[in-house]
């Protein structure tokens, strides 16, 4: 049960996220608030799943799954733009402004 | 042989193309280009002939050969690209073919030595085509075919010396003031469509009558628009101003297209429209007046020209004048015969005045001169030098003036002896009459006055120059000999009873006419002692006139261009042509012209098309695409914030 708490939590552990993504600089963080996002859509639908079935709870491994592919692929792409420029920090990353 | 007339088109066409393709590619070739140009010429007239012959053997109905359908728009209105043979488009091509092919072999010496020579043929050949396209369309628009086309052949043939800018603007000046009239025709055949529902000239001719009330209002337009168009083509006021400078292009030219053939399909068009124009008193009293005003106006001004091309340009005009009041008094036989013969001694006018401008340039040449060789007053005493010219020029003179048994007396008294039995219904005929008969005696006094200055007396042009003035060659006189011969007997054609004739020409066109006739009140012609009195008159005006034309002509020695004298009050006037040109200037082409550059150009085009509409919306898009790219900051915490509003105003949406 807690389905009240839970969710409560689920959406302070987003916000969390969301604002640690507009707010720090540092792509690695920005990295991790992107999990913790993710993290607290799965707390979500784990909380559900006692309401409405147990498709809840499957959609959460579909989840992790992409979750995982996603800090692959990121992780890499971080490397390399660390490799090109030196830097993680997303401010000077601005060469599409237009 | 009837079904073959297409072939009298095709042929100056193929000429056209070939000495086109010669003109681009080999412009030497000119024995090639003489045997194409005059060949072909001479094959149309083959080709008609035979047609004529065709249609002498029978009962002058009309046989239209469609050849393909051109324009397919609904099931009312299908136009086809048909040729009519009737017994009036069989005069007309005889007198184009005949007189085209001695104009042709005249070019053929006259613009030997041209740089442009095939040039020259292809433009010509071309405007044989157009014409007969003109004359055999069954319908006003494939005769709206020719009637640009002549139009066009006019304008390249008038500039076709363009490299002087004078010919070009004067080639311009033709073709703007013919497009005047076009935009006439084009309402009249737009309105024929919408009140009679065709433009097939047999079938207008058919339903009109009983379609349109007699005397309306719209068959009055439609006829006063199309009468514009013949202003236009056939230099009438308002439109003549044209004409005189079309003497600009090359003499063979202004005899074959500014004499005898395009100028005169303005006549040719109101006898083919006769029905329309016999339906509607007030166009036939507008076209018999402008006639008369123009045949007046015009032999005043030549009375003062000192350029021989000049006082035959305006004789021209003066004598289209005349068969305007013919076609407008209802006489339509008088003005084609009038058109017939003048289309001989006209040609045969400007062709001897090319002979002479030959003579005159070939001597200039020799002699190393710098005199104007179109000026009369540099001429003089040419008829020791050139027997052949003066004879046939004379000839010719004479049949202009309406001496009997001439040509152009039968003619011209015709149409002014309509005119007088008109009188009786409107006293605006009668009035035409007199300024006919006016116009009659002024044209005597202009020819015998060119004759005497060019032909009689000393030659002025300087002793250098006098050994070298002769004849054309034969391949230029020939052509003058037939037409001598034409202009002598060309009254034959419709000799009036009095003289022991049967009126062969109006036996010819009943047929053609007899729609027309059905219509008109049967014209009165005046007989017995009415008869005589008017020819008497006539033939007074036209011997008063050549012997005051010469008398007065070498009463005193004729000054040199640069000794001439000031002239003064009326003389100055008519030198000046009424100042039509600068009055035309100053209230058309000045306005338009500041019209078309402060408000069409500057205006409209500069400011509201290309600042306000082009650059506006430039401007707009600029200003919407900064906009957008002050969103585009790099800042991909900026981005995400975006983002975030964005899904939760989405949420906020789709939870409502």
């Amino acid at each position: 049960m807690l389905l009240g708490p839970s969710l409560a939590l689920s959406a302070v552990l987003f916000a969390i996220g969301v604002a640690g993504v507009l707010i720090r600089r540092n792509a690695i963080v920005l990295f991790m608030c992107i999990e913790l996002m993710l993290n607290a859509v799965n707390l979500t639908f784990i909380a559900l799943a006692q309401v409405h079935g147990m498709s809840g709870q499957i959609m959460v491994f579909f989840v992790m799954t992409v979750a995982a592919a996603e800090a692959a692929v990121g992780l890499a792409i971080i490397l390399a733009i660390f490799r090109h420029t030196q830097t993680v920090d997303l401010t000077q990353l601005n060469l599409l402004k237009g | 042989m009837t079904d073959l007339i297409w072939l009298a088109v095709a042929l100056p066409l193929l000429g056209a193309i070939l000495n086109g393709a010669i003109a681009v590619a080999r412009p030497t070739w000119k024995s090639a280009v003489s045997f194409i140009g005059v060949g072909t010429l001479v094959a149309a007239f083959a080709v008609a002939v035979m047609v004529a012959l065709e249609a002498a053997r029978g009962d002058g109905a009309a046989t239209t050969v469609h050849l393909w359908r051109w324009m397919p728009v609904t099931e009312r209105l299908n136009i086809d690209l048909a040729l009519v043979v009737d017994r009036l488009s069989v005069v007309m091509l005889l007198v184009i073919t005949g007189v085209g092919s001695l104009i042709h072999l005249f070019s053929v010496g006259y613009m030997r030595a041209d740089a442009g020579y095939a040039r020259y043929f292809a433009y010509l050949n071309l405007f044989v085509a157009f014409m007969l396209v003109l004359v055999l369309g069954a319908s006003l628009p494939v005769s709206f075919i020719g009637w640009e086309g002549v139009g066009l052949c006019s304008y390249l043939l008038i500039g076709f010396w363009f490299d002087d800018k004078a010919n070009a603007d004067a080639g311009k000046k033709a073709f703007l003031a013919n497009r005047i009239g076009d935009f006439g025709v084009l309402i009249a055949m737009f309105m024929l469509w919408w009140h009679v529902g065709t433009l097939d000239f047999g079938a207008i001719a058919e339903r009109a009558p009983a379609l349109l009330p007699l005397g309306g209002t719209v068959v009055t337009a439609i006829t006063l628009f199309l009468f514009l168009g013949c202003t236009g083509k056939s230099a009438q006021i308002p439109l003549f101003v044209w004409l005189p400078d079309a003497m600009a292009g090359p003499t063979p030219v202004s005899a074959l297209i500014h004499a005898a053939t395009m100028v005169t399909a303005g006549v040719f068009l109101v006898v083919r429209m006769g029905v329309l124009f016999t339906m509607s008193p007030v166009t036939q009293l507008v076209v018999t007046l402008t006639g008369a005003l123009t045949a007046f106006l015009a032999a005043t001004i030549a009375l003062r020209q000192y350029d021989i091309k000049k006082v035959l340009a305006y004789s021209t005009v003066s004598q289209l004048g005349y068969m305007f009041i013919g076609v407008g008094t209802g006489a339509y036989t008088a003005g084609i015969f009038h058109l017939v013969t003048h289309a001989f001694f006209k040609a045969l006018l400007f062709l001897g005045a090319g002979s002479v401008i030959h003579a005159m340039h070939h001597a200039q040449h020799a002699a190393h001169s710098e005199l104007d060789g179109q000026d009369m007053r540099n001429m003089g005493g040419l008829r020791r030098a050139m027997p052949w010219t003066f004879l046939l020029m004379g000839l010719a003179t004479l049949a202009i003036a309406g001496v009997p048994p001439f040509a152009g007396f039968f003619s011209k008294d015709e149409i002014l002896a309509a005119a007088f039995a008109r009188g009786e219904v409107s006293p605006v005929y009668l009035a035409s009459w007199a300024l006919g008969l006016a116009a009659a005696l002024m044209t005597a006094f202009y020819m015998a006055r060119l004759m005497a200055m060019t032909f009689m007396g000393r030659f002025r042009g300087g002793d250098a120059m006098q050994p070298h003035l002769h004849d054309a060659p034969w391949i230029m006189t020939g052509p003058l000999v037939v037409l001598g011969i034409l202009s002598v007997t060309g009254g034959g054609l419709n000799l009036p009873a009095f003289a022991g004739g049967s009126h062969f020409l109006e036996h010819w066109l009943e047929p053609v006419l007899r729609p027309v006739t059905a219509l008109a009140m049967p014209l009165a012609h005046p007989h017995g002692m009415t008869e005589f009195l008017l020819l008497g008159g006539a033939i007074a005006a036209a011997v008063i006139g050549l012997a005051a034309g010469i008398r007065l002509t070498l009463a005193r020695p004729v000054a040199l261009p640069a000794d001439q004298p000031p002239e003064r009050g009326l003389a100055r006037l008519l030198a000046a042509k009424y100042h039509i040109d600068e009055i035309y200037d100053f209230l058309v082409v000045r306005p338009l012209m500041w019209f078309s550059t402060r408000v069409l150009w500057k205006g409209i085009d500069q400011f509201i098309v290309d600042r306000i509409a082009v650059g506006g919306i430039a401007r707009v898009t600029q200003g919407l695409g900064w906009l957008g790219s002050r969103l585009q900051n790099g800042q991909v915490a900026f981005y995400v914030a975006m983002f975030a509003v964005g899904a939760v105003i989405i949420l906020r949406t789709l939870a409502r």
